[in-house]
């Protein structure tokens, strides 16, 4: 199996250098990822074989650039990265895939230009807010109870390919340092509350939507797939068993499945 | 040398099972629960009574802090407190130490501007401006600042409150997080060009450089001691030297718990659970808190993760003994304290601004009051000349203050 290229396209007045994650052939996929940073894993493996996949690195959590994200300065910012990156790779047509806050993420993106757009899929997404189901503020977990509430199974293999830290002290450091940072590069456009006004701009996608949601999400309860089925046009509800709020990492097999049968489902 | 008495205000009467049952001091502590108005009502009398107790008795300075959500210390308006104080202690030679209101979540930042203006208004000039950075507690959680963005908020706020002390000109302020047309301070200051400035921190590298850019006092608020803090101030007195600034001692200011009794024996006595509650319920919070993601800046992260080791011992395994022995808490008699807070704050760190907290956690009124007696009368004597042979002036303290105060010893 190849590894995937990496390009660095900088946007912002040259000020935020984007890294995007590419392989495969076919239609162009835009994956977002969540709040822990980007992992290349068996999900977009098997998404590449039957679409060309362009995975960003949200602004500051690329290794090497922890600062890029001082120059993003509120959501509306991070939006217009992401549509300048898109104009600079030419993909006047795309599918978008997202995870947790890359998922909120896919949204604003579609919201703002829908022609764009053909096809959504929100894997365990943000972006609302109720008061009867509050999303848990996972910047508030300490380190051990983070991968509780990302994942069905905190020691399984998905939870160590996405939180373990390396035995060499240095490495250690770095790992945990990256952890940390990526959840403030993300956690920069949704605290304290991830709610940030989607819900009035959500009408403007088009594209039909795949909703997938890990049965045992701890993060994000699933009442949060009713509040994106009732704004949006059309959309399906998958539920992935024996998966928390990553099951795309946690069951990539059954996740890369459904994703690619709606993305590939004219 | 200048020396005030601090106070937290906190809850004196928190459960014995506290934090077994509840996760937080701060933030989540069910106010339903565990608190009564009117018995606050008490703590707030009785906390104005003990600083006025403490200025009266021959403290320098008394000092007030903003902290929200939380047993641990809920003054959420130093301000309210400050300004009690600076009337009624307008027949004393006694600074007005605000430590203070907090620059992030004063909205817009003029407010702090303004309302410290009041107080040296009120107080003839007393007033010594702390302008901190305030805790991820009070600033993330409590108040909803995003981490990432408490520090630069807080230098833009900074430079807007100095600004508009001293204007001579209306001015605009077209800032990233703050945005006035036409800023023209009502009232302004007495002291000029503005009131001396502090900026306290706990440690935090980058708050100590900001503080010498600035030429400002640096307040370390350490509940660990002098010897914990050793290294920390060390790096910092390396700062100001690399600087090229000189080594001025009231460049700094230290908070230490003091609990003086007749001997050492009786402290323990007296103050041992005090003590301890202090540092079992007071200081309950989970570690993540004090640095959620975003909060320290990458460089500074990567550094705390690179040296592990030096993490601090959890305070709940400690018992009285060890808080004193460690220096955590310098207790004791008159003597005792008056040799380790010489030795092992005042000269080890070259301290020019100490502040005592007198009153820990869970002690009542009428132990405070012997507290600031004992310590006005016996201690305090002995270190206010320290310093005085090698000629410093203390430029962080209002000028019409600078001279000593006389001892003024009990008052009851």
């Amino acid at each position: 199996m190849t590894a995937a290229r990496q390009q660095t396209v900088t946007v912002w007045q040259g000020r935020v250098p984007l890294r995007v994650h590419v392989k495969g052939a076919g239609p162009a996929v835009v994956f977002f990822h969540g709040p822990w940073g980007l992992t290349w894993g068996p999900f977009l493996d098997a998404l590449a074989r039957g679409f060309t996949v362009y995975a960003p690195e949200h602004p500051g959590t690329t290794p090497g650039e922890p600062d890029a994200v001082q120059h993003v300065d509120s959501l509306w910012d991070l939006v217009l990265c992401y549509d300048e990156l898109l104009e600079h790779l030419r993909l006047s047509e795309v599918m978008l895939v997202g995870h947790s806050f890359g998922a909120m993420m896919a949204c604003e993106v579609a919201a703002l230009r829908s022609a764009r757009v053909r096809r959504l899929v929100l894997i365990d997404p943000i972006g609302f807010w109720r008061d009867d189901a509050p999303v848990v503020n996972w910047m508030l977990l300490g380190p051990q109870e983070i991968p509780a509430y990302v994942f069905r199974e905190p020691t399984g293999a998905a939870a160590k390919a996405l939180f373990s830290i390396p035995e060499d002290p240095e490495d250690a450091a770095l790992a945990r340092t990256r952890l940390t940072w990526a959840m403030g590069s993300t956690g920069k456009f949704i605290w304290p509350i991830p709610d940030k006004g989607l819900k009035k701009r959500i009408h403007r996608i088009e594209a039909p939507t795949l909703l997938l949601w890990g049965e045992d999400d701890r993060l994000v309860p699933r009442v949060y797939a009713d509040e994106f089925a009732r704004r949006l046009r059309q959309t399906r509800l998958e539920v992935v068993k024996e998966a928390g709020h990553a099951p795309h990492l946690e069951q990539p097999e059954v996740a890369a499945r459904l994703v690619q049968a709606f993305l590939s489902d004219q | 040398m200048k020396v005030s008495a601090f106070h937290l205000m906190p809850h004196r009467e928190l459960p014995a099972d506290f934090e077994k049952r509840h996760p937080s001091v701060w933030v989540t502590p069910p106010w339903w629960e565990l608190a009564d108005a009117r018995r606050v009502g008490q703590y707030y009398n009785w906390t104005l009574d003990e600083l006025l107790h403490a200025a009266r008795a021959g403290f320098d300075g008394v000092c007030t802090n903003e902290h929200h959500q939380n047993a641990y210390g809920f003054m959420p308006s130093p301000n309210l407190m400050g300004s009690v104080l600076a009337k009624l202690t307008n027949d004393l030679d006694v600074a007005i130490v605000q430590m203070g209101m907090t620059l992030p979540t004063t909205s817009p930042p003029v407010r702090v501007a303004e309302e410290y203006a009041m107080i040296d208004c009120i107080s003839g000039g007393r007033l010594v401006a702390g302008l901190p950075l305030g805790s991820p507690m009070d600033v993330n959680l409590a108040y909803g600042i995003t981490p990432m963005e408490h520090r630069e908020r807080y230098r833009e706020a900074f430079e807007l409150v100095l600004r508009a002390w001293q204007a001579k000109e209306i001015f605009p302020w077209n800032g990233k997080y703050f945005q006035l047309g036409m800023v023209n301070l009502w009232p302004r200051p007495i002291q000029e060009p503005h009131p001396p400035v502090w900026v306290p921190g706990s440690g935090s590298i980058s708050t100590f450089d900001f503080a010498v850019e600035n030429d400002v006092c640096y307040c370390f608020l350490s509940y660990s001691g002098a010897r914990a803090a050793s290294s920390m101030m060390d790096s910092y007195w390396n700062v100001v030297e690399r600087k090229g600034l000189e080594k001025n001692p009231y460049r700094a200011g230290f908070l230490q718990l003091v609990a003086v009794s007749e001997t050492d024996a009786k402290a323990e006595t007296d103050y041992a659970r005090h003590v301890e509650y202090f540092y079992h319920k007071c200081l309950h919070v989970p570690a993540q808190w004090f640095a959620p993601p975003g909060n320290q800046d990458y460089r500074s992260l990567l550094a705390t993760n690179r040296n592990p080791v030096r993490r601090p011992e959890d305070p709940k395994t400690l018992r009285y003994r060890d808080f004193v022995d460690k220096g955590y808490v310098i207790a004791g008699s008159p003597a005792t304290v008056r040799e380790r807070l010489i030795e092992e704050v005042i000269k080890r760190l070259h301290v020019g601004n100490l502040m005592v907290l007198v009153q820990i956690g869970s002690m009542p009124h009428e132990l405070t009051l012997q507290n600031i007696d004992l310590f006005a009368r016996d201690v305090l004597p002995h270190l206010r000349q320290i310093w005085d042979d090698e000629g410093w002036e203390n430029h962080w303290w209002p000028e019409k203050l600078r001279g000593a105060r006389q001892a003024v010893g009990m008052t009851r």
